[in-house]
């Protein structure tokens, strides 16, 4: 990976201390204490409504928290300088119109948009790296596409080489499957394990406790608080996921190698979907 | 006399051709933002504006000016704190500022034609100096949109990837919310409060429907706003009609045209 950003290998991509966060007078987040080493493959997981989202724009300076302190590579995430290119972020997918009227190549140079400044244009090693991030993620052959003719994994792969495309250090993706065919899942998550095998820290809130349990090398289970957090399958208990989902829920790991299964008890289903 | 000899339809087929790129172009972001009704919160917010104008003796363009921009920022204020959503935070300076408008021209004696012809337009009666204003003010929007294109369209399609990307998101914003202000203003004495919103909005949403880059919609926006503002003047002359409202008649038929003949579904 292309390097001018100096950061220290030692300083950790995220960490936490007694973070809270209040949205209109509701506490959405409490004492959450994390640490995210470079080089980390997370999930952060749990049910709707628990935090997860706002935990990420907290880590993207999109939130500043009410109390406690957050460090993205040892500095504060809204105060980043040069580093803020070091931060690759894919939104959930319904934050954009999908028929707006823009082609594949001009939603990945927007992710460069920062980095370029007010004023200038983008040049033709931008370009470069545009494509370069398409190829990346697998649609360099969509460049010319507009973004409404793409389907649900396509569009993710395209959101995900605009993150890609100031070559990021860490990785946040929030849902990224949320609109995607299980086919195009398994793909994606193949690909983002891809990255982090580059050395990429990759941090994605997701719905899904059973697959990405076997992608992924440290698990954080969030309701409104940190439920637990640590290698998959030492966070993923009963007790863990009772208390994450508030109710009563098994988790299954059928045989070695399998997906293992979330079943959570019928009438306390809508809580955990 | 034939209709082209007349000065006053030079005036306005001039005033109201740049009225038509300057609302077209500006008008692209907003309905790509999904400001349209934004747009029209901000037009009656003038309203208020001219009344006081016509009541204290202030030229009533400037008193509007003020006002339509204390209501964008207003409403973006109250909406980006979270307070209202956006539609309930415009609902409510909308309403206050019409009945402040209202209140207002109670306390004026006589007849109140000027103030009508504010609602409605009155682009025959374009003066010189309004037209230097168009161009003066007009020229200012459409260069800060030519440098800030880029960004524009970005905090247009997704907001909140142009802020982690290191873009003034914010600012960007309110200077949208500007812009539109700035444009309504323009916009005033041509096709009046009412039908203000219709030109910001129309062309640039029948243009949505008929390109795939912003810089396309852009193009058909401007190309459609135009020949409506040509069109509906002289429909308007011909006919012997109210000109904004036949020049908003036209570009909504247009705007019938690309959805029926346009790309998306």
């Amino acid at each position: 990976m292309p390097d001018d950003l100096n950061i220290p290998a030692d300083v950790p991509a995220v960490e936490m201390q007694d973070v809270e966060v209040r949205l209109q007078g509701r506490v959405v987040l409490q004492d959450v204490n994390l640490r995210i080493e470079q080089g980390s493959f997370w999930a952060l997981l749990g049910p709707n409504g628990a935090g997860k989202t706002t935990l990420l724009r907290v880590i993207v300076g999109l939130i500043r928290p009410t109390r406690g302190t957050v460090r993205v590579f040892g500095r504060e995430p809204w105060n980043l300088g040069p580093w803020r290119r070091a931060i690759g972020y894919v939104p959930q997918f319904h934050n954009v119109d999908v028929r707006f009227p823009v082609r594949v190549k001009e939603v990945v140079m927007m992710g460069r948009y920062g980095v370029l400044g007010l004023f200038r244009r983008p040049g033709p090693e931008d370009w470069r790296l545009v494509y370069e991030a398409l190829e990346r993620v697998g649609v360099a052959h969509l460049a010319d596409r507009p973004l409404r003719t793409l389907s649900g994994g396509e569009r993710q792969r395209v959101f995900l080489a605009r993150a890609l495309v100031t070559q990021p250090r860490l990785l946040l993706l929030d849902e990224p499957t949320a609109a995607v065919d299980v086919a195009a899942s398994q793909s994606l998550y193949e690909l983002l394990r891809q990255l982090h095998q580059e050395g990429m820290t990759v941090v994605m809130v997701s719905h899904d406790v059973g697959v990405v349990a076997q992608f992924v090398d440290s698990v954080a289970c969030l309701n409104r608080r940190l439920v637990a957090h640590g290698r998959p399958e030492a966070v993923l208990t009963g007790d863990t996921l009772e208390e994450m989902y508030g109710c009563e829920a098994v988790f299954f790991h059928h045989m070695p190698g399998a997906t293992p299964h979330l079943v959570v008890r019928p009438d306390d289903e809508e809580r955990a979907s | 006399m034939n209709w082209w000899e007349y000065a006053f339809m030079q005036r306005a087929l001039l005033g109201g051709v740049m009225v038509g790129v300057i609302t077209a172009v500006i008008g692209v972001f907003v309905v790509l933002r999904g400001m349209s009704f934004m747009g029209t919160g901000i037009a009656h917010a003038s309203f208020g504006g001219v009344a006081l104008g016509l009541l204290i003796g202030v030229d009533p363009v400037l008193a509007a000016l003020a006002f339509c921009l204390a209501v964008a920022w207003g409403i973006g204020a109250v909406t980006r704190r979270g307070a209202l959503k956006e539609d309930t935070a415009i609902g409510i300076f909308f309403a206050a500022t019409m009945a402040l408008g209202a209140l207002l021209m109670g306390l004026r004696q006589g007849y109140n034609v000027d103030l009508f012809a504010y609602l409605f337009g009155s682009v025959l009666a374009i003066s010189t100096g309004d037209l230097y204003w168009i161009l003066g003010v007009g020229a200012l929007a459409l260069l800060t949109v030519y440098l800030l294109y880029k960004e524009f369209v970005f905090i247009a399609f997704d907001p909140e990837a142009a802020r982690v990307a290191g873009l003034p998101e914010p600012a960007l914003y309110y200077l949208l919310l500007t812009l539109v202000a700035v444009t309504v203003v323009v916009a005033l004495k041509v096709v009046g409060i009412v039908l203000v919103s219709a030109l910001l909005v129309t062309p640039a949403a029948a243009a949505y429907r008929l390109s795939e880059t912003v810089a396309g919609m852009m193009a058909w926006a401007v190309a459609l706003s135009v020949t409506s503002v040509v069109v509906g003047l002289l429909l308007a002359y011909g006919l012997n009609t109210a000109s904004g409202a036949t020049i908003v008649l036209t570009a909504t038929a247009f705007f019938g045209l690309a959805l029926w003949f346009g790309h998306k579904e």
